[in-house]
């Protein structure tokens, strides 16, 4: 009787894999490797937690942020941030 | 089943702290308010007393108290609240997130008028204010109804994981004293089980679950849906339940007047009445006196709803078959456009050869009378 796929809104542990924000995003970040002074400013102030400082062989094994799309939002505090203006907010559409 | 508790005099709250006591909840937690608050203080006495061994949470407000049953509720026990009027709208948001969640939690509402200009006396404004929220809505007329409505409503929140108020008329029922019978725990226990959550349904640490969690436009829509079927179709299990537990608790002869006796509704008066007075609460019993005092001369019927939401639309429209005027007396305004009940009732008649009108009675505790009821009646017994 009861209507027992949707009845109840519960959810398990780590239902965020599947659910990925990075599809609210309007607006894409995008780092260049160069400009950076791999500071991590802007892993830092991920609300999202969504950005990581990887060594990256193409720049001497410096560290690097890396962004994890699939949950950025696009908020661009990141590009705000950044001390040497080298994260861009691109439309992602 | 035999129930060794007396009929006794009592007064109207206390019948109803006394029915909760006995329906044995885990968790009571209310803010006081007039004229709900003589429901909590006697289970806050019977707690200091020693007589149960519930938790008795205190709250700063209304909120916190809607808040702190949810959360019992959510860890899988039976939860218990009262309030009225302006704690009942502080409750708003809280409602609606315990009719989202799915949670079985049961509340009286002492019906009162809400401000402004502030007034402490009975009328249905602060439940209608309420009527969207995903809530389960009974009624009751006398304290022995109000009695049976929360037992019903336990089973009833239990079966379905909804949340039910039951509606008693503020001072009319909670301040007066009436004869009525208090079944005692075994005899309940037979009808309503103890509460036990399903695993996955409850918040566990052995079973880690989120409740109410983010849903985007894909999934919103299905859980509204869910709650609007599930609600309509309660309908009939309200029905089948009341008629259960009337089996197993019964308490007085039935009317021969009585020709409909169901937990929807209650059809009171001839065969083939002219006109019905459809109504709500306690006012169904001064319309059954002006109704006796007719006699046999009296072609008068009145339809009392011990059950608002679900509105049971068709079981009306059965009940109302042949008749040519109603009238919905109802202690409500829908400000701006029609009552609630009489809004209601031109939906679930539209089409039939039935004409409506619409009759607001008593608000902010004005006393409804034989006289005014009769003077009701008599300005459309000419048409």
């Amino acid at each position: 009787m009861l209507s027992q796929k949707y009845m109840r809104p519960v959810s398990n542990p780590n239902t965020s894999l599947n659910n990925k924000t990075g599809s609210w995003r309007v607006y894409k970040p995008e780092t260049d490797y160069k400009t950076c002074i791999g500071c991590s400013l802007c892993a830092k102030f991920c609300p999202d937690a969504c950005i990581e400082m990887k060594a990256q062989k193409d720049y001497e094994n410096k560290l690097k942020p890396v962004t994890d799309y699939d949950y950025c939002k696009g908020c661009g505090l990141c590009a705000k941030e950044c001390p040497v203006k080298a994260i861009k907010m691109v439309k992602d559409f | 089943m035999k129930n060794n508790n007396k009929r006794q005099l009592l007064e109207g709250s206390r019948a109803i702290a006394l029915t909760v006591k006995a329906i044995r909840p885990a968790v009571v937690s209310a803010y006081p308010i007039t004229p709900q608050t003589h429901i909590v203080e006697d289970l806050a006495k019977f707690k200091s007393d020693g007589q149960e061994s519930y938790e008795y949470v205190r709250a700063e407000s209304e909120f916190a108290a809607a808040s702190i049953v949810l959360g019992a509720s959510a860890t899988g026990s039976r939860t218990y609240s009262a309030t009225s009027s302006q704690g009942l709208l502080l409750m708003a948001e809280v409602i609606y997130n315990i009719s989202g969640m799915r949670l079985p939690v049961v509340m009286t509402v002492a019906n009162r008028a809400v401000s402004a200009p502030i007034n402490i006396w009975n009328d249905h404004s602060d439940i209608m204010g309420m009527r969207d929220a995903g809530a389960i809505l009974l009624f009751a007329e006398t304290h022995q109804e109000a009695i049976d409505q929360h037992v019903l409503a336990y089973k009833i929140a239990e079966s379905l994981s909804l949340p039910v108020f039951v509606n008693v008329d503020g001072f009319i029922l909670t301040h007066s004293y009436e004869a009525c019978e208090i079944p005692e725990t075994k005899v309940i226990k037979k009808f309503l089980p103890d509460y036990k959550a399903k695993k996955g349904e409850f918040l566990d640490p052995k079973n880690p679950i989120t409740m109410g969690m983010f849903a985007g436009p894909q999934y919103y829509f299905g859980f509204r849906k869910a709650l609007q079927d599930d609600l309509l179709a309660s309908a009939k299990l309200i029905e089948k339940e009341y008629a259960n537990w009337k089996k197993i608790f019964v308490t007085g002869k039935k009317d021969a007047l009585v020709k409909i006796d169901n937990g929807l509704m209650e059809y009171y008066g001839p065969k083939n009445p002219k006109i019905v007075l459809v109504t709500l609460g306690s006012v169904a019993g001064t319309i059954k006196q002006v109704i006796d005092d007719a006699g046999s001369k009296n072609s008068v019927g009145l339809l009392k709803l011990r059950c608002y939401r679900p509105f049971p639309a068709e079981q009306i429209k059965k009940a109302l078959k042949g008749v040519k005027q109603v009238i919905t007396i109802e202690k409500a305004y829908g400000l701006g456009y029609l009552s609630p009940l009489h809004l209601d009732l031109a939906a679930a008649l539209y089409g039939e050869k039935i004409k409506l009108a619409s009759q607001v009675v008593g608000l902010g505790g004005q006393d409804v009378t034989e006289t005014e009821i009769s003077k009701i009646i008599k300005a459309y017994e000419k048409f």
